[in-house]
């Protein structure tokens, strides 16, 4: 049986699509059969991410329809083989989506793989449901700023009462909450809330935090999830984030401002 | 006139009237939402048959999330005997659910107060405790964003925190013992005599007995502090405890 993760946040724009890539390429990484799906329909994105978009050949909707097998949909990644993905279509309107489709697809997924993580679009509306739906685990991305936090409250409202689990009364999925686009300098300037103001208004476990990082916009224009450039800070942060997902204690790291070294301090670097 | 047989046979007793108690299974509604009730109702009467087979029900109102939500009487009617079962009556809610459930054929119940049953007192000297009925809810995951929740006739406990955008309402007192950020309205029955209690007041509006006061009101000074919130002569007091 799979591990069902969503990747969510109410609020556009915040880093799912990285989260996910990132996440899913770190889960294969560490030996796990790894799906990763875009809840996206209409705006596919994740493949481009991924680096997998001219690969596409049918999608989620052609599954749930099928019109394909879910074997011929899925994108075996080619720098890991552990990883699988299963593109958005990019020409169906949203309500192709339905609750039984997306429950069989998972259900289908669920047999032959360890974690199947589910790239939710934007909002609460029917796409956003879905890919909660049937999750166990949440990751709760959230921008430090104020309304960013919000809709990541709304939203965990949502998981605590909308879900598969919360409807059958099981145990209710399992939230973290991961702080993307941080950057201590502007948290010291006051222009973005810091760790510990979104931890008091979420009060949520703390999976990691991604600090602002060029090297994200570098990894995506050229399809390489961000995980896979180790020297970047994003990188080894998102690696931190899958090792403490896995149970390991692994500090913080990228919340304090770094102290300049000498080199840096002479040339301002 | 002589009492002909015929008007014996007519006097004679086909029937008592006497009020009896009976125990009834009650369907306590949490959401107006009959279609996805309906589906779970079947998947529980699934799991035991025989148990709920033409079993009388009472539907309970007090408990649903959203205690002003329209409820199609009909389709819950129609849904519990698709199951099998047979709904009697109803209570709670407000006087529109009222009509519509009579409407739908339902008639109006009290429910009794869960009295222990009487038995000879084996030890008399026990003090004699009868457990009121307890209408008070207590939450202990936080109450985010978007949520709203009401208490009808109790008390509501949270012991977590209530987010910036809920809603959490009793017609009894109201405790929370993480950060209040939200709204939160006791006595909204009009019970002037309730109370709010909390750890850290950071509250978008407070009411009692439908006297409110908006955050832009509410002192700094008492922010962040355990208060209490009642009523004296008809205004709202905040204060320190
Ligand atoms: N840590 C980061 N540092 C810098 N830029 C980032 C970071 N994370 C995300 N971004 C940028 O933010 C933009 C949005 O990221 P992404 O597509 O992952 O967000 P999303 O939540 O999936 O958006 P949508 O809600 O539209 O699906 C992208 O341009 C991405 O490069
Ligand atoms: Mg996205």
């Amino acid at each position: 049986m799979a591990r069902i993760i969503v990747v969510t946040s109410g609020k556009g724009g915040v880093g799912k699509t990285t989260t996910s890539a990132a996440i899913s390429m770190g889960l294969a990484l560490k030996g796990y059969r790894t799906a990763v799906i875009d809840f996206d329909v209409g705006l596919r994105n994740l493949d481009l991410i991924m680096g997998c978009e001219r690969r596409v050949v049918y999608d989620f909707v052609n599954v749930i329809n099928g019109e394909a097998a879910l074997n011929q949909a899925l994108i075996k990644d080619k720098r890991c083989d552990k990883l699988f993905i299963l593109p958005a279509s990019q020409t169906r309107d949203k309500d192709s989506l339905t609750s039984e489709g997306v429950g069989k697809v998972l259900g289908d997924l669920s047999k032959d793989f360890d974690y199947i993580v589910c790239d939710s679009p934007a909002g609460i509306e029917r796409g956003a449901m879905l890919a909660m739906y049937y999750a166990d685990d949440a990751i709760v991305v959230t921008n430090p700023e104020v309304s960013s936090v919000r809709d990541s409250d709304r939203m965990l409202g949502i998981l605590a009462s909308k879900s598969r689990r919360a409807e059958r009364g099981e145990e209710p999925i399992k939230e973290y909450l991961l702080l993307t686009r941080y950057s201590p300098h502007r948290v010291k300037l006051g222009e973005m809330l810091s760790v510990e103001d979104v931890q008091d208004i979420l009060s949520l476990h703390l999976l990691g935090v991604i600090p602002e990082s060029k090297a994200v916009l570098n990894a995506s224009n050229s399809g390489i999830p961000v995980i896979l450039d180790e020297k970047s800070d994003a990188g080894q942060a998102f690696s931190d984030v899958v090792r403490r997902y896995l149970g390991e204690d692994v500090t913080h790291r990228f919340i304090e401002l770094e102290k300049k070294s000498l080199f840096g301090r002479l040339f301002g670097g | 006139m002589p009492v002909t047989h015929s008007e014996s046979v007519e006097f004679s007793q086909t029937f008592e009237i006497k009020s009896g108690a009976v125990n009834l299974p009650v369907l306590k509604l949490l959401t107006s939402d009959v279609g996805k009730l309906s589906s779970q109702l079947r998947l529980k009467v699934s799991q035991a048959p025989d148990f709920f087979r033409n079993a009388p029900m009472a539907i309970d109102l007090h408990n649903l999330v959203d205690p002003n939500a329209e409820i199609d009487f009909v389709a819950l009617v129609r849904a519990m005997r698709n199951c099998g079962l047979v709904p009697v009556g109803f209570c709670g809610g407000f006087e529109k659910h009222h009509q519509a459930a009579q409407a739908a054929g339902l008639s109006s119940l009290t429910l009794a107060r869960q009295e222990p049953p009487q038995q000879p007192q084996a030890t008399p000297t026990k003090p004699k405790v009868l457990p009121e009925e307890v209408h008070s809810r207590i939450v202990e995951q936080p109450v985010r964003s978007g949520q709203r929740i009401y208490v009808p006739g109790g008390d509501l406990v949270v012991m977590s925190q209530v987010s910036a955008g809920a809603e959490i309402m009793a017609d009894g007192n109201i405790h929370v013992y993480g950060t209040l950020r939200g709204r939160a309205l006791a006595g909204v029955q009009g019970n002037l005599d309730c109370r709010i209690f909390c750890q850290d007041l950071q509250a978008e509006l407070v009411a009692v007995g439908g006297h409110y006061r908006i955050s832009e009101n509410i002192d700094d000074s008492l922010r962040g502090v355990p208060v209490q919130i009642y009523l004296q002569d008809q205004s709202l007091i905040i204060e320190r405890i």
